[in-house]
């Protein structure tokens, strides 16, 4: 999802026997569904794996603000740009927000980011597709919110305090942003000119499988998941959050009047869920390893905001500095 | 951006209501760690006051220190109203 693939360090689970009395004591804690806070003594791993997976998120949530920023001065009204610029100013907090429980866990802000600057720590691959057209704003607010809700409300029950909470303030704010993105898209589809329609119907073409790649590779049993899912820090599988999403985007599409580039999406009685096609996991993985589209000038664009704001950020200590000196004095 | 200390924020949400922490910001002073939990954390009202405190001037217990530190106030069941048992006649107290 917005963390696609985390690194546990383990490669196999551990059994009760096998634990030092620390790790079982801390196991039967998440077991009990006890909430894990910063003070607590916890496994060397759940620690590395929870500060991998919150900066990745806290890292999408940042590089998530560059699509949209495309078309602030681009939006066809003034509404739309006020309503645009508020829904990135949150997605900027809810960066501010997971880095802070990230610093939690000892790790420090600089660092991670460097790490992300470097090309050593991921962000969600879906922020590295273009947004080419308005109705992007309407697709993107629908769809990769949309997505992202659905994993978010379920790390609202984290076990991580820090992270649970930044997860219950940022599910909060994320439905005004889905609900944005829908509203776009009816209003082109309802009042918009034939070539508008078809915009909104390119949107969806474009970011629809991408939208499904935020949740993940299959879950295999592959140690990591494994070990995410008995830490708790994880709390459903990626494919039963992707069905999840199916479920409750397809109504919402049909609604629209429009369709999904999967013919093999249909409604499968017998399951009460929707089937649909075998994403291109080749795509997935060029893009997680940075070949997307739009990979390096992410990085750019971020690395240049650090970069040319480095003079605003030596500004403000020089000031403080004074500002103490001064009272000091008097 | 090492340089900027931590403040925790703490927001009292309604009037008559305590403060109640938040999370973080990194700021150079106290009065930009003000403005930076304004914009953060009340964007939608959420806050009548704030008070931003320099994270490493708190004194914490450790929350696994459970048994040492507030294993006094288990045994002390008087200080509870319910331990108290009156009869029925005297009515609500
Ligand atoms: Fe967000
Ligand atoms: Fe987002
Ligand atoms: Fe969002």
């Amino acid at each position: 999802m917005y963390a696609q693939l985390v690194e546990t360090g383990a490669k196999r689970l551990k059994t009760k026997e096998e634990m030092s009395p620390e790790e079982r004591e801390f196991q039967e804690k998440v077991d009990a569904e006890t909430k894990i806070e910063a003070k607590n003594w916890m496994p060397e791993g759940y620690r590395k794996t929870l500060i991998r997976q919150i900066s990745q998120h806290a890292h999408s949530e940042v590089v998530g603000m560059l699509p949209e920023g495309n078309w602030v001065t681009r939006a066809p009204t003034l509404k739309r740009k006020l309503q645009l610029m508020a829904k990135i100013q949150d997605e900027a907090g809810h960066g501010l927000y997971l880095y802070s429980a990230m610093e939690t866990l000892g790790a420090d802000r600089d660092e991670e980011i460097e790490k992300l600057h470097q090309g050593k720590a991921k962000y969600s691959s879906i922020f590295n597709y273009p947004t080419l057209n308005w109705a992007d704003m309407g697709a993107v607010g629908w769809l990769v919110d949309g997505a992202a809700i659905v994993n978010q409300v379920v790390l609202q029950r984290t076990s991580y305090g820090p992270y649970s909470r930044a997860m219950i303030r940022i599910c909060k704010e994320e439905s005004f942003h889905q609900r944005q993105g829908y509203q776009i898209l009816l209003d082109m589809m309802r009042e918009g000119t034939e070539e508008q329609k078809a915009m909104v119907q390119d949107a969806i073409n474009r970011l629809w499988w991408p939208a499904l790649m935020m949740f993940g590779p299959h879950d295999d049993e592959s140690p990591n998941s494994q070990q995410s899912m008995a830490w708790k820090i994880k709390r459903k599988s990626n494919d039963e959050l992707r069905q999840m999403f199916i479920d409750q985007t397809v109504p919402q599409l049909e609604f629209l009047g429009c369709t999904a580039p999967d013919p093999d999406l249909k409604w499968n009685e017998e399951t009460g869920h929707y089937d649909f096609g075998e994403i291109n996991w080749q795509e997935f993985y060029d893009v997680l390893k940075g070949n997307g589209p739009c990979n390096r000038e992410r990085i750019t664009t971020r690395k240049k905001a650090i970069d040319e704001g480095a003079w605003v950020r030596e500004a403000a200590v020089a000031y403080a500095e004074k500002q103490k000196q001064r009272s000091q004095a008097a | 951006m090492s340089e900027w200390r931590l403040y925790e924020v703490f927001v009292r949400s309604k009037h008559g209501l305590n403060h109640k922490h938040v999370g973080s910001v990194h700021a150079a002073d106290a009065e930009m760690a003000m403005e930076n939990a304004r914009e953060l954390y009340t964007r939608r009202s959420e806050g009548v006051s704030i008070w931003v405190v320099p994270s490493d001037t708190i004194t914490a217990s450790a929350s696994d220190e459970k048994e040492v530190l507030f294993d006094p106030s288990e045994d002390k069941v008087y200080r509870h109203a319910s331990f108290y048992k009156l009869p029925d006649e005297v009515g609500h107290m």
